[in-house]
């Protein structure tokens, strides 16, 4: 890697009373760099995300954004610094329109012109340009998951968290959110949490797989098909889930 | 027109024809019942802009309505002239928001909570200023007088010139001015960026956080408007009665309150005005007519709004008014 870290993670531990669900995590992302986070159900992926945003305190460890520390910072002010999330449920504003959450989003770096001229390039970016004045809450699942990936864009971020950007989308969708993914990663660095292995071999460079609250490997997505003991933890149950949910 | 427009011109007349027109017809004795009503819908806007905008559930709004009716007495009392006193009850109660908000906002206590302590708030004005009966609780030259309350509070009086008293009747033009304008301010308040975003803020606060803003402090700023205009009710309040005592503070005038709101509906400006002049015109009403308990009646007709028209009258007829238009624009077409 090139010159210094966009983001560090330093002994990164989270537990929950008995529950240890990141546990001293180490990890590095470059600049612009698109990384995948892989690894089975409960590996601690969405609270290892909570913790960057400041949705979560951390119990010990260190965050270092930029080379500053992140750790008990409000999760406003880490959004003003340039992280910005898609939580693995879809966090939304239900009741206002598709152009009003994105205008929202938008205002609050930029004036009302510049809002406008952003919400109009995004809602095109990623599909629902057609949908713009519909009710957040009544637009189906995978177009609610493109609302909110529109909202972190809107954010103008310099890293993305993106937790399962696919889930309960249809094939044809997943490949539309794998472009969209392509087209906007191309000048941020961006993380993306993800299950299926058939959208991560679309987008990704390199896969970090989370297990247990720790990082078990890092590797090109070839190497990370090839290795034993992810193999062990993870793909086999996963591949038999992945097919199932393609026949869907 | 949009449904917007058509409300904001129907809105723009209604207030005209309250300033101008209501004083050319009405009898004086019923202008000054109206002019109480006035201040009461002003308190009552100022809880529905807390509650049905913020989403900040304030049991103690009479916190910030007392503190602007006595601090307003206090003051007048002391220096005979009403305009740095109307500040103050103004100023007093925004202080006292801001306090609050602080420790509640950035403490990050849960709705609940927050909804008993503005509650309790309230309460220990009621008893503490309930206590202060005796010769020695003084402010300057104003007796706090206790449970019997400050009479012969001084009236207001046009800025800097304070024999030009504006009472009895002639306080209402200046009461629906302030009305008008404290309800056209919250519209565009509420139109702006600061209004959009505490709406989303009730809507969903996680959210809002995480595109960058900051909830605590604008949950803290829309109370500290709301206490500001809550104050600004207490002080007409007092200057229409020239008294005030702590009953101001007391569970069954801020329960009123929240009643207003549910009445007239959650979400609505125009809900808050109606839900308080019908209920105190009735609750005046059953007082001379004595047919029935006002305390019962009202507490009837409450737990029935609640549970038959939950979503209070306004939005019921805003939805049936939405139907017409519909079935009319089909049948047209
Ligand atoms: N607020 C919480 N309180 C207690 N335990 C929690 C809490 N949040 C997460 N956990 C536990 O921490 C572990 C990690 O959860 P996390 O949601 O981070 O996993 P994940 O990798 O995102 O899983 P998935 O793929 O299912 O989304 C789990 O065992 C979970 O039960
Ligand atoms: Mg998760």
């Amino acid at each position: 890697m090139t010159g210094p870290p966009l983001l560090e993670t330093r002994g990164l531990t989270m537990r929950f009373g008995g529950v240890t669900a990141v546990a001293g995590a180490d990890f590095t992302l470059g600049p612009g760099e698109l990384r995948c986070l892989i690894g089975p159900n409960g590996a601690g992926k969405s609270t290892f995300f909570k913790c960057l945003t400041g949705q979560l305190r951390p119990t010990e460890g260190e965050i270092l954004f930029d080379g500053e520390s992140l750790v008990g910072e409000e999760p406003h002010s880490i959004a003003r610094r340039g992280i910005s999330i898609k939580t693995q449920v879809p966090s939304l504003f239900d009741g206002l329109s598709v152009a009003e959450n994105l205008r929202l989003a938008a205002a609050r770096t930029r004036n009302r012109a510049e809002t406008r001229a952003a919400v109009d390039e995004i809602v095109g970016l990623v599909g629902l340009a057609d949908r713009a004045d519909s009710i957040a809450s009544q637009l189906p699942h995978g177009q609610r998951q493109w609302l909110e990936l529109g909202l972190v864009l809107a954010c103008d971020p310099r890293l993305m968290l993106l937790d399962e950007p696919t889930a309960g989308m249809t094939k044809q969708e997943v490949a539309r959110t794998a472009g969209i993914i392509r087209e906007i990663g191309r000048d941020r660095a961006m993380i993306v949490v993800e299950h299926d292995m058939q959208f991560i071999q679309m987008i990704a460079h390199r896969v970090t797989v989370f297990h247990q609250g720790r990082i078990l490997a890092e590797d090109t997505m070839d190497n990370i098909l090839a290795d034993e003991q992810v193999r062990d933890v993870y793909l086999g149950k996963q591949a038999g889930a992945g097919r199932e949910r393609s026949d869907a | 027109m949009s449904r917007n427009a058509l409300g904001l011109w129907t809105m723009g007349v209604l207030s005209l024809v309250l300033v101008f027109g209501v004083p050319a017809i009405v009898e004086t004795f019923a202008l000054i019942d109206f002019t109480l009503f006035i201040a009461m819908a002003i308190l009552s806007l100022s809880l529905a802009f807390v509650w049905g905008f913020g989403g900040i559930l304030c049991f103690g709004q009479s916190a910030f309505f007392g503190l602007g009716a006595y601090t307003y007495a206090v003051a007048v009392i002391n220096m005979g002239e009403s305009t740095v006193p109307i500040l103050l009850g103004i100023l007093l109660p925004v202080i006292l928001a801001l306090v609050l908000g602080y420790f509640m906002f950035y403490g990050r206590v849960s709705d609940v909570y927050l909804a008993v302590i503005t509650l309790a708030v309230s309460l220990v004005f009621y008893y503490l200023i309930g206590a202060s009966a005796g010769e020695e609780y003084k402010i300057g030259s104003a007796r706090l007088g206790g449970y019997n309350g400050m009479p012969s509070v001084p009236p207001i009086n046009v800025p800097g010139n304070p024999s030009a008293a504006v009472e009895y009747e002639a306080l209402y033009v200046p009461a629906a001015v302030l009305l008008a304008v404290v309800y056209f301010g919250l519209r565009a308040l509420l139109a702006s960026d600061f209004g959009r975003v505490l709406v989303s803020i009730r809507e969903n606060e996680a959210r809002t956080e995480l595109l960058g803003y900051d909830a605590r402090r604008i949950k803290t700023v829309a109370l500290a408007i709301g206490a500001g205009i809550a104050g600004l009710s207490g002080v007409l309040f007092c200057a229409w009665g020239a008294y005030v005592s702590p009953t101001v503070f007391s569970l069954v005038f801020t329960a009123q309150i929240i009643m207003w709101i549910l009445v007239g509906g959650l979400g609505t400006l125009t809900g808050a005005i109606l839900g308080c002049v019908l209920i105190q015109y009735l609750a005046t009403w059953l007082g001379e007519t004595k047919i029935a308990d006002v305390n019962i009646v009202l507490g009837a007709i409450f737990v029935a709004i609640v549970l038959l028209v939950p979503s209070g009258f306004v939005p019921m007829f805003a939805r049936l008014g939405d139907t017409l238009m519909r079935r009319r624009g089909e049948a047209g077409s």
